[in-house]
């Protein structure tokens, strides 16, 4: 008998049906890697098990863990197995904790709740756990709290508060998705420790393929509320037959057709900058201490180039990007964008403004809810002293070169996906006719059958524009795809730099092949 | 995006119209004329001709609680005019300037103001330049800027971390005008309602100030001072307390209502946590 069965479970919210039909099996000591974009019902599946789903929820079907029913089971029983035999690990580390509590009396809660033991049991055991999950008591004190800890290390204690009392399934959803490639590589081979120590059940949900790749058992892919494939782990991209899980695997890898000409002739100039943060001061006569986000970094882009700026968070990409665009000031160096200074005196130089533009991250946050998206992708005109008399024809082809309709600028930004929203922060981007344009981790909130669309899009814009981006990202995967040159940056210095194929084929820095080593990677699949 | 109007925000609504309705409706007729004495029907129970009674010169209490509303109106939305004509300026400047010099003085003086007990300087600031409406409504209005300078500074703090204020400053805009354009209309409906409830909080400062005899000076009515009036009497004649009394609770409870109903239909996260 599985430990866990699904078996044609449906859920309609308010009506509006969410899941159909999912059913699969989680067996002791199994890691079963459920795949799906957002959506996908993936996410749902995990709150039926542990019978938290929203208020208006309907489920038909059957959760059997451990022989009993969960969708028939009452809530004291449901808070019973919570935490004693599921475990459960969500995606943000930052948000799981409670900033307030130690970390031990957060992970000996566990304990004391399900009536475990007294509270020195409980100490001891927490101190137990976070010992197997690699905080050890001399570095890590139960007497932490969670601000003093990395992302890393704060999933580490959310691990150790879901597997304290040893339950026989944990469920662990977008475990790693907030955290860098390293650590992010660390945390799976934790939990995969622990499955192998505990024998324990688990179930991974993760939007990534590669996440799961060598990791999983037994894969089950989720489109649209539906489990649209189902296969052992080993093998099974040789094996899959669903187009969708091909469309997929495809999109993860996607490489876009680029033919780029590049000019000798560079278009920025970086020239040994460097940035100092001012910290908080100790006492209030003591000097304030100064943290050096960036350090003396040199690099140039030639006209038409694509460069990727590789680096994990707190490298100090961010405070280069803010540099490059002219909103703060350095304390040394210089950046050039074709021969002129970003800042003049201290003053920012707008003829030198107009010539880039930005693409940020998240879709949702990019916009002003109040405006209409003509509005908003004509923002950038401001930078001319005025909006030109036609400045809506304008509008409309920005619009229609990222794919989307003219008559799309009379709408609200709510009434576009993320992927659309993208487009139109690209359009924003595109009004002025810039040269150079900033990708900031542009496509990381995105799905991936979705990025591989804005990819595909960004290698044709910088065709039919001449285009120059610097792409600045975490993901690997990513940089490879669209870069000619990759940029490797640890602790506000760059510590390699080399042609993109070059960089990922023989990394000469100890960084860039840890980097590479602990990315994610799908196995090769000959075409079929 | 439109949630559901609350019973609360309804029952506000309706109180705080009437309120406003009488006060309009002041100008053009009131029952008698509520300057009016008529010492030999002194104190009379409310009656068909009186509806409230008449207090301890004759004159007609509908009548003056109905002018006295056009008062405590006056006072309290001019002084919620001056706390926010100036309070969200500073609090937007503050937010743009943050951690800068500007926001420390700014914040400081708002400290600064805060730290006195808000009626103690009313008396103040009467006392020095003379009991009156508009030295009320000034008094009253000085503490409501460092409420707007705060809450404004907190919200928009908040909005300029986001992404599209980012966008904004790479298309050159500055300060003021990321401001007034993307912070201000993102942060009204935080300041709609903190507008309704610190205009409750307007007419109970005015009644008090009136009471004590600086607000409103005779012949104009206040529900303040006509409590002060009616103290001495009111173990021989309640009603010339009652009412004006009742006034006074049902405007400010009708207000914050308001205010409340107001707040969960604006406030998408309280609305979230409802449903």
């Amino acid at each position: 008998m599985s430990l866990l069965a699904i078996e044609n479970l449906s859920l309609a919210i308010h009506g509006a049906p969410i899941l159909r039909d999912v059913s699969f099996t989680v067996d002791e000591g199994q890691i079963v890697g459920v795949i799906g974009e957002s959506g996908s019902g993936k996410s749902m599946t995990a709150l039926s098990v542990m019978g938290l789903l929203p208020a208006g929820a309907q489920a038909r079907g059957k959760v059997i863990f451990e022989g009993r029913d969960l969708l028939a089971a009452s809530e004291a029983e449901l808070c019973a197995l919570r935490g004693a035999g599921i475990g459960m690990v969500f995606q943000e580390p930052m948000t799981a904790l409670n900033p307030v509590q130690t970390i031990g009396a957060q992970v000996a809660e566990t304990v004391l709740i399900h009536g475990a033991g007294s509270r020195a049991e409980a100490m001891a055991r927490a101190r137990e756990v976070l010992n197997r999950v690699g905080l050890p008591a001399e570095r890590f004190p139960l007497s932490r709290y969670p601000h003093e800890l990395s992302g890393g290390q704060r999933q580490r204690v959310v691990i150790a508060m879901a597997i304290a009392l040893r339950p026989r399934l944990l469920i662990a959803d977008e475990p790693t998705t907030a955290l860098d490639v390293t650590t992010q590589a660390q945390i799976l081979r934790l939990l995969k420790r622990l499955v192998a120590e505990d024998g324990m059940g688990l179930l991974l949900i993760t939007h990534d393929l590669g996440v799961v790749a060598d990791m999983a058992d037994e894969m089950v892919i989720m489109k649209a509320g539906e489990v649209v494939e189902r296969g052992a782990g080993q093998g099974f991209f040789a094996r899959m037959q669903h187009p969708y899980t091909r469309a997929l695997f495809e999109a993860s890898s996607h490489v876009p057709e680029r033919t780029a000409q590049v000019e000798e002739r560079p278009l920025l100039e970086v020239r040994n900058v460097s940035r100092d943060y001012a910290l908080a001061r100790t006492a209030l006569f003591a000097p304030a201490r100064r943290f050096r986000a960036v350090d003396g970094v040199s690099f140039e882009i030639r006209r038409g180039e694509s460069l990727g700026l590789v680096g994990e968070s707190g490298c100090g990409k961010s405070t280069l990007t803010r540099a490059i665009l002219g909103l703060e000031e350095v304390q040394e160096g210089e950046i050039l964008i074709d021969g002129q200074p970003v800042f003049s005196g201290h003053r920012v130089n707008l003829a030198v403004r107009r010539k880039m533009q930005v693409v940020f991250q998240d879709p949702y946050g990019s916009f002003n809810p109040r405006w209409k998206v003509a509005r908003l992708v004509a923002e950038p005109f401001h930078l001319l002293g005025a909006r030109p008399p036609d400045w809506r024809e304008r509008v409309g082809a920005a619009l229609e070169s990222v794919g989307l309709e003219a008559a799309d600028m009379e709408k609200y930004i709510h009434e576009f996906s993320g992927g659309q929203r993208q487009r139109i922060a690209i359009a924003r981007a595109l009004i002025l006719r810039p040269e150079l344009i900033i990708l900031d981790e542009a496509v990381s909130a995105l799905d991936v059958s979705i990025r591989a669309q804005i990819l595909d899009l960004l290698a044709d814009l910088s065709e039919r524009f001449g285009l120059t981006y610097l792409f600045i990202s975490h993901d690997l995967s990513v940089v490879r795809a669209i870069t000619d040159r990759v940029l490797v940056m640890r602790a506000g210095r760059i510590v390699e730099e080399g042609p993109t194929d070059e960089v990922f084929a023989k990394p000469q820095h100890a960084y860039t092949k840890t980097l590479i080593e602990a990315a994610p990677e799908l196995p090769q699949v000959a075409a079929q | 995006m439109k949630g559901r109007i609350s019973r609360s925000l309804w029952l506000g609504a309706a109180l705080t119209l009437a309120f406003v309705g009488a006060a309009l409706l002041s100008f053009v007729w009131t029952p008698h004329d509520f300057a009016a004495m008529d010492i030999p029907n002194k104190l009379q129970p409310p009656s068909a001709v009186h509806w409230f009674g008449t207090d301890h010169f004759g004159r007609d209490i509908f009548s003056m609680v109905m002018v006295g509303a056009r008062t405590s109106i006056a006072v309290a939305l001019v002084a919620v005019g001056i706390g926010m004509a100036l309070g969200v300026p500073l609090g937007l400047a503050a937010a743009a300037r943050s951690g800068g010099l500007l926001d420390e003085v700014i914040m400081r003086a708002n400290d600064l103001v805060f730290a006195f007990p808000a009626l103690l300087i009313a008396i103040l600031i009467t006392a020095v330049f003379g009991a009156s409406a508009v030295n009320a409504i000034i008094a009253i209005g000085i503490f409501n800027i460092p409420v707007f300078a705060r809450l404004t500074r907190g919200g928009a703090l908040s909005l300029w971390k986001r992404e599209y204020i980012l966008a904004a400053r790479v298309s050159g805009k500055g300060a003021a005008r990321i401001s007034f354009e993307h912070i201000l209309p993102n942060i009204a409906n935080l300041l709609i309602v903190q507008g309704t409830i610190q205009f409750s909080l307007g007419i109970l400062a005015e009644a008090g100030l009136s009471y004590v005899g600086l607000g409103a000076q005779p012949p104009t009515p206040s529900w303040g001072r006509m409590l002060a009036d009616a103290q001495t009497l009111i173990g021989l004649a309640p009603h010339i307390a009652i009412f004006p009394g009742l006034a006074i609770v049902f405007t400010v409870l009708g207000l914050n209502l308001m205010g409340d109903g107001l707040r969960d239909l604006l406030d998408p996260r309280l609305r979230r946590a409802r449903t």
